[in-house]
């Protein structure tokens, strides 16, 4: 028996590390990594309240989102590899900081 | 028994992710992922997500991570140098990224006592469970996906396509 609110800390941790590997990682793979970690830590805490919820009503609906996240990761995960070699081929760099087009 | 599991794995998430944040090289990173998203996946079983944690295993850890290793390599992705990034990220988003997690783990701790308790067994949701509502209830969200899935694919081959004959002043 483990409360759900340690399983809601836990994924708390785990976006707050996701936010801070987003702010300090300088390589755009590893920032891109981070993302996923943040997703996941959300998907945690859906899960979590799925299991709360199911308890009381006996629904799920928690891990049909999931489930669904998942799916847009993936497509996320596809279309974003190929931008950043897309990148990788005009710029030759991975480094975030050399990437500046934009900036004024 | 249950607490034990959750410790050990809830561990081995923290220490991964902790692992991701410190390596300088990306296929370290990476591979300290991988062992986030598999821990991730015992404890979706815990929570009685079975079809889930299946899915957790096959489509990050499997596919996706095989993605980003696949890309760390192709690209030959050496070790970061560490510069100093921007300083509103320093100042704003490190006690922000604490702030939040204080706040969150707060709430959470406060209403620990209505939000119950994960029993092992008994909240179990199966795959057909799972499967009559998302091919019933959500039968339209679930075919859109695979016209995102499409989109997507044919995003990523003309993003990575070669594009030479498009750039004539660019030779390489």
């Amino acid at each position: 028996m483990v409360p759900v609110a340690y399983y809601l800390v836990l994924s708390a941790i785990l976006f707050s590390i996701g936010v801070g590997a987003f702010l300090i990682k300088r390589n755009i793979i590893t920032i891109f990594m981070s993302i996923e970690l943040m997703l996941n830590a959300v998907n945690l805490s859906f899960v979590a309240f799925a299991n709360y919820w199911r308890q009381i009503n006996h629904q799920f609906s928690g891990q049909i989102f999931v489930f669904f996240v998942m799916v847009v990761a993936a497509a996320e995960a596809a279309v974003g590899l190929a931008i950043i070699i897309a990148l990788f081929r005009s710029r030759s760099t991975l480094n975030v900081d050399q990437v500046d087009l934009m900036k004024l | 028994m249950h607490l034990v599991l959750f410790i050990i794995f809830g561990a081995f998430c923290v220490a991964g992710a902790i692992n991701l944040l410190l390596q300088r090289h990306p296929i370290n990173s990476a591979l300290s992922l991988i062992v986030v998203m598999t821990s991730l996946a015992v404890l979706y079983l815990l929570l009685g997500a079975e079809f889930l944690a299946a899915a957790q295993v096959i489509v990050y850890s499997g596919a996706i991570m095989v993605l980003f290793t696949f890309v760390i390599m192709l690209l030959n992705a050496g070790k970061e140098q560490r510069t100093h990034g921007s300083r509103a990220a320093y100042w704003l988003g490190f006690p922000g990224a604490a702030a939040l997690f204080a706040l969150l783990t707060f709430i959470f701790l406060s209403h620990q006592s209505s939000l119950g308790y994960a029993v092992l067994g008994p909240d179990m949701v199966g795959t057909g469970e799972l499967s009559q509502v998302l091919f019933r209830n959500l039968l339209l969200p679930f075919e859109v996906t695979s016209v995102l899935i499409l989109i997507a694919i044919l995003g990523a081959v003309a993003l990575a396509r070669h594009t030479n004959e498009n750039q004539p002043g660019k030779e390489r």
